[in-house]
């Protein structure tokens, strides 16, 4: 509790044990109104001072106006006891409020507490010194022990460790690091001490700004806030103006249909009214609805820029998929080798490996991704000595001595060349034919390996209501089609210029019905166009990379793609539950101003209807905290 | 211009009035306060005095919410 919280709460106390304690004066008249005004005062008096101020600045209808109106009126009723105890159980509401409210976003914040409150730095004798990492510059060293979190973003100097990166990601398996590698702010050193030397400024740190980003998340307002707010500027009025109403117009009719005005009870029942009107309980647990669910959602590694693209996640219809990076590791791997009959003769068992040894040995010299996937998938060390001789062949590939041997290494127009002719391959992707000495060898098929979670991913999507799941690839649409065949994909457009995919989405925008939302996701490079261009633009794979984490709506942390199906999870949750509470306190408010105007529900129903909805109210936003891995 | 203040306010209702009652100060193109994070983001007009308007925002805000703070 807060310094102004306990103070209320010695006034509740206080206003309590006068209360009771007046309750049993027997006294009447004037010195009753006064023993009772005591309490009234040490417990409203705020709330009166910021109901004239109110009045004089303006703001006629706000909740202190009703709350004085409604118990300066039960106590001129005469009813003393009742309008102390208004008050009272107002303040005690409104304290409850405070401290639930202040406990959730405590527990909201301590849940996306990444940030590092200090550097370590070896100064002049050799001792370690703590620092604030917003006073360390750029190129510094600093130490990280392990146990600590990494300060600053950085390149590792000395040491080597394992570091966990589930505060940025939600993964929990630990990253290997040593000498030369880049590590993140917002890691935490698990095992070895490093020295770090540092690559940018604290404020321009992963760490940093992925605070930065999270804490703006909730200025962008959703629909249901702005809703809600426009929703409360007419609804007070409307309320007062009802109870004003209900004060002068029933009397008046009694009084000419010629029966008693009895204008005291309709005055009670004016003031209950106005006590059960006040809008608080929609308009906190909205916004606390929200804030929830993006630090939920933050825990698992899903960074959400706004409210309104967590409510609008929730209507997602169509997911657009990038496929290089996205649904694919984009790293070309040797995936299938298949030695010739004659090769396969000559070598029995160990023809395979011979076959990606002469391969991986001609184009050693080569820095092209495909010969750094097949000396990854030869993985023995080469020995430079045992060629000579390489001639590229632009276009066609390579040839080169090998152990004495003419390797050719190639495309099937290098083959063509040669007059050697090779074998068919029907699986897709870049296939790599080697002869040797002449005779046809075999062929290494290399291809773009598609992410163990890709197809569960989709799978998920389907099952979460996505009505459809289309791909977009500069590929060929031989490979594009395979790949959407294995995951299941609804639709493909392959063979994309960079620009066309922006044009792609926007076909696809207008093909889409009204309500439903147009979701990208791609890995950030290249596609800065396309994200924005998108109803929600979501980036993946972003530890590190700035440029997704600015151009994107929602940022995926790690490269999984299954985390899509978890932020719509949490979107449907989150939404569910400001529906819940937007039904519910309007509900309840409904109902106690019909039982209030026909003078059932009394001045405690009133009470419950307004302090009461809004605890409840606010216990259900938390939920939104919590999800489900 | 961006600015990012940090205030304190009791109630999300309050919150929003001073939202409102910030963006209708001059030299004000923008103004989002967030109850949750307890922080007022202002966005400036061109070539407004950042010193005197936010004075501006904070005699604004205090008149429809005298609890509130802004820490300039």
């Amino acid at each position: 509790m807060t310094k102004k919280q306990k103070r209320v709460l010695c006034r509740i106390v206080a206003a309590a044990v006068l209360l009771a304690a007046v309750h049993f004066i027997p006294v009447q008249g004037m010195l009753k109104l006064i023993l009772y005004l005591i309490p009234y005062l040490i417990i409203g008096y705020d709330i009166l001072r910021k109901a004239v101020l109110g009045i004089f600045h303006g703001s006629v209808f706000d909740e202190n106006f009703l709350m004085a109106v409604a118990t300066v009126g039960a106590i001129c009723l005469g009813e003393y006891a009742e309008g102390v105890a208004v008050m009272l159980f107002y303040q005690i509401g409104e304290l409850f409020q405070a401290v639930a409210v202040g406990k959730s976003r405590r527990n909201i914040s301590a849940l996306m507490d990444i940030r590092p409150d200090y550097a370590n730095i070896e100064n002049g004798d050799g001792k370690l010194e703590q620092v604030d990492p917003d006073d360390v510059e750029i190129g510094s060293i600093i130490i990280v022990r392990p146990g600590e979190k990494v300060p600053i973003d950085g390149v590792i100097e000395e040491g080597s460790s394992t570091l966990n990166t589930s505060a940025l990601t939600g993964e929990s398996i630990p990253r290997e690091v040593q000498v030369g590698d880049a590590v993140i702010s917002g890691c935490v050193n698990l095992s070895g001490l490093l020295k770090v030397r540092t690559t940018k400024e604290f404020g321009e740190s992963t760490v940093s700004r992925i605070l930065d980003l999270v804490e703006n998340s909730s200025m962008k307002k959703s629909r249901s806030e702005n809703f809600i707010t426009k929703f409360a500027r007419y609804y007070t009025p409307a309320v007062c103006l009802g109870a004003v109403m209900l004060a002068v117009i029933p009397p008046v009719f009694h009084l000419i249909m010629g029966n008693p005005a009895s204008v005291t009870m309709w005055i009670t029942r004016a003031l209950t009214f106005l006590v059960i009107s006040c809008p608080c309980a929609l308009v906190i647990s909205i916004p606390l609805s929200f804030f929830g669910g993006i630090g939920g959602a933050s825990a698992c590694g899903i960074l959400v820029k706004g409210s309104n693209y967590l409510e609008a996640l929730a209507q997602t219809g169509y997911v657009v998929f990038d496929k290089t990076g996205t649904l694919t590791k984009g790293v070309f791997e040797v995936t299938q080798v298949s030695p010739s009959e004659s090769f396969r003769e000559q070598w029995g068992d160990g023809a395979s490996h011979k076959l990606l040894e002469y391969a991986a040995y001609a184009e050693s010299y080569s820095s092209h991704p495909i010969s750094k996937s097949l000396k990854a998938a030869y993985g023995a060390e080469i020995d430079n000595g045992r060629v000579s001789g390489v001639e590229e062949i632009g276009g066609h590939g390579v040839q080169a001595q090998v152990d004495g041997k003419i390797v050719a290494a190639g495309n099937e127009k290098l083959m063509k060349a040669l007059g050697i002719s090779e074998k068919r391959n029907p699986d897709v992707g870049t296939v790599v034919h080697v002869a040797v000495d002449g005779i046809y060898a075999g062929c290494i098929l290399i291809a773009d390996v598609v992410k163990e979670e890709a197809q569960g991913a989709i799978a998920a999507l389907k099952k979460a209501g996505v009505r459809k799941t289309v791909m977009l690839t500069g590929d060929s649409r031989a490979v594009a089609e395979q790949v959407a065949a294995q995951l299941g994909l609804d639709e493909v457009r392959a063979e994309l210029l960079p620009g066309d995919k922006v044009a792609e989405v926007e076909l696809l925008l207008q093909e889409k019905s009204g309500k439903e939302k147009l979701v990208f996701v791609g890995d950030g490079i290249n596609d800065a166009p396309v994200l924005s261009r998108a109803d929600i633009g979501i980036a993946m794979g972003a530890l590190g990379s700035d440029a997704a984490i600015e151009a994107a709506d929602i940022v995926l942390m790690d490269d999984n793609p299954q985390k899509l199906a978890v932020a719509i999870r949490i979107s449907r949750k989150c939404l569910r539950i400001v529906y819940e509470n937007i039904i519910f306190a309007l509900a309840v408010k409904g109902i106690c101003l019909i039982l209030g105007a026909l003078g059932i529900a009394n001045m405690w129903i009133a009470i419950f209807a307004d302090v009461g909805v809004m605890v409840l109210a606010v216990l259900n936003a938390i939920r939104c905290l919590k999800v489900k891995q | 211009m961006k600015k990012t203040y940090k205030i304190e306010v009791d109630c999300a209702n309050c919150a929003l009035k001073m939202e409102e009652a910030a963006k209708k100060v001059e030299g004000i193109l923008d103004a989002a306060v967030s109850f949750m994070t307890q922080k007022m983001k202002v966005e400036f007009a061109e070539g407004s005095d950042e010193k005197t308007v936010m004075e501006q925002v904070v005699k604004a805000c205090k008149k429809v919410e005298s609890d509130c703070e802004i820490y300039l």
